[in-house]
């Protein structure tokens, strides 16, 4: 199997998971106690107004036609209208989710730089007080939850030294950059605000961290086990009497085989903070699709909560596409399994 | 099995445990923990504060001797409620993970014996939507399609949770039974029934055993977030993420109300992690 069939098999088999993953989620939906047109337009309606609203919404049929009448629609492009924004879900997610790609994309960036740098500086000195100090506050990291890390860290960084703002993506006053990309530290570049891109980045410090302390800890602590391992390898002992400098023994032949459990983690990051941009969005009042999911999902919007889940399910498989494919970039042996098997 | 070897093999344990004192700091803190919980009447300084009590003329006071968390803005002693708090935390994740892990693990063993048919491809595609969405986003979804309960959440937490062991038992028992064991079994006729419980199943106990200490911490983090946002216990009910939840709108001002009962869960879960790794430890390569 060469890397194009790997591929075309990972996304055909994805596809039959999101399938999957939309029976579930989609009759989920449908089970609710309540009746969503109700819920929609309000204890005060007309009972002739939620009847037509029940019609539009085919809920009245049986749930597989529902479910017919939404595939159809999700190949279209459309997928039903919010019950409280009251525009398409489709356009709702499009406008929300630049927000939330580049939160997360920005703290995992951050978690894995950083996590590589601890994991290697206190693999490399294995049992030294850094390594100490390292490897306790990883033990403690792992344990914050991400809520407690935001509610902490408004407090502490929000409040009490004033170093970051606590709010949105952009303090009250500055103009938004004209719309390229949607993501504001990469638009507000382009158009040369170099003031407005400190503003953004400033305002992501918090909710970033937040998305990812967790993580990083973890990764921190996968990136020094295997460092540690990596570093009584033969090879690593033949470069090293060779009387190779320490520094591109590190840098050139302990980095790469050190990292590939780091990366291979990196798609459940990905996902995981996803996942609890749910949380630190609403706590941050971050527009974003984490902040638009939960409150579509606390006011029971059906086709708002079916959409985000499903999006997500789709970003989800091709993020963990994508770092296979980078795994096997770094480790030679599973390219040769791909090659060959 | 012989009295003399069981206490050879735990004294073994022990020491093996015992080797790392972070191991006997998560046990230590674990033990202290469900103590609380259990005698939180006994242990808490106002235990009627748990639950339903006003006194306004005491709301939101700072840290002091007769309150060493202060009080919430019903006037409530937050100690108090931090360790029936305890209570529902412990609850929340034996019962997820005793419900959860049955049936996971028994689809897991099928599916792991039965490998490369029909049977196999079922369940693990099954599991495999369960595990197409991260387990935040899939909990939240169906908690807040149900009526926001702690009962509710523990059922969104349960759903979640069984394919992990599904996959973990899978991986385990597809290579147990290529063992010589499993194939005397089948060559001496004995029944599917004796093969997966008989011989596989007790040699995927240890592996299962690691995971749900290493757990724990994990479905306290679930929990606690999914009352954080309001689908899970309700108030009055002295559950942590609630009050981390009701005191963050008196930051900064009345910090104490929601960063001690944050500071707890943090402990709960390092307690239960450091545990598990003693765990792990302990029972690697046996």
């Amino acid at each position: 199997m060469n890397i194009k069939k790997y591929v075309a098999y990972r996304l055909l088999s994805s596809f039959f998971v999101l399938f999957g993953l939309s029976l579930l989620i989609f009759s989920l939906s449908r089970l609710v106690p309540g009746d969503p047109a109700r819920l929609a337009l309000g204890p005060m309606a007309p009972q002739w107004a939620v009847d037509k609203l029940r019609a539009q919404l085919h809920l009245d049929e049986p749930i597989y036609i529902q479910y017919i009448y939404w595939v159809t629609n999700v190949f279209r492009g459309n997928l039903g209208q919010s019950l409280v924004t009251r525009r398409g879900v489709f356009s709702d997610i499009v406008e929300f989710f630049p927000a939330t790609f580049e939160l997360v994309i920005f703290s995992v960036i951050l978690s894995t730089s950083l996590a590589i740098l601890l994991g290697v500086t206190s693999g490399k000195y294995a049992n030294s007080l850094w390594d100490n100090i390292v490897r306790i506050t990883s033990y403690v990291g792992i344990a914050i939850p991400s809520f407690v890390w935001a509610i902490m860290s408004v407090f502490i960084f929000g409040y009490l030294l004033r170093w970051f703002p606590t709010l949105g993506r952009l303090s009250s006053g500055a103009l938004m950059p004209p719309k390229v990309t949607g993501l504001l530290l990469i638009d507000s570049l382009i158009a040369g605000k170099l003031d407005v891109f400190r503003d953004a980045f400033y305002h992501m410090i918090l909710p970033g961290t937040s998305l990812v302390i967790s993580r990083l800890a973890q990764e921190a602590r996968i990136t020094r086990a295997s460092v540690v391992e990596n570093l009584h390898k033969d090879y690593i002992m033949a470069a090293r009497s060779f009387g190779i400098p320490e520094r591109t023994i590190t840098l050139k032949y302990l980095l790469k085989p050190s990292l590939i459990p780091t990366v291979a983690v990196m798609g459940m990051d990905i996902a995981g903070s996803m996942g609890g941009s749910f949380i630190v969005e609403t706590i941050f009042n971050w527009p974003g699709l984490g902040r638009y999911g939960m409150s579509a999902m606390l006011s029971n919007d059906i086709n708002a909560i079916v959409g985000v889940v499903m999006l997500i399910g789709v970003f989800f498989a091709f993020m963990n596409i994508l770092v296979d494919l980078i795994t096997a970039y770094l480790d030679p042996r599973i390219m040769m399994k791909l090659r060959s098997g | 099995m012989n009295t003399e070897l069981m206490k050879e093999r735990w004294k073994r344990n022990w020491y093996k445990f015992s080797a790392n004192p972070l191991s006997i700091l998560g046990l230590a803190v674990v033990l202290a923990i469900i103590l609380i919980a259990i005698f939180a009447d006994f242990f808490a300084p106002y235990p009627e504060h748990a639950f339903v009590f006003v006194d306004f003329k005491n709301a939101k006071k700072p840290p002091s001797w007769q309150n060493l968390c202060g009080t919430d803005m019903a006037g409530r002693d937050i100690l108090s409620r931090i360790f029936f708090g305890f209570r529902y935390s412990l609850v929340m994740a034996v019962s997820v993970l005793s419900v959860a892990t049955p049936p996971g693990v028994l689809l897991g063993l099928i599916a792991g014996y039965m490998r490369d048919t029909w049977v196999d491809t079922i369940v693990m595609r099954v599991a495999d939507v369960f595990l197409s969405v991260p387990s935040m986003v899939l909990a939240l979804a169906v908690c807040s399609m149900l009526e926001p309960t702690l009962y509710n959440a523990m059922l969104a937490v349960t759903v979640m949770w069984w394919p992990w062991y599904t996959r973990l038992v899978y991986g385990a028992a597809s290579s147990i039974k290529n063992e010589y064991f499993v194939q005397a079994a089948e060559v001496t006729g004995a029944s599917t029934f004796h093969i997966l419980f008989g011989e596989i199943f007790p040699n995927c106990l240890s592996t299962i055993f690691t995971k749900m200490t290493l757990d724990v911490g994990w479905v306290i983090l679930i929990g606690s977030t999914l009352s954080f946002v309001g689908l899970g216990a309700q108030p009055p009910t002295p559950d942590l993420g609630t009050m981390v939840s009701d005191g963050s709108k008196y930051i900064p001002a009345q910090w104490w109300i929601s960063l001690f009962p944050a500071l707890f869960i943090v402990i709960i879960i390092l307690g239960f992690n450091l545990l598990g790794d003693g765990v792990r430890d302990m029972l690697a390569g046996d």
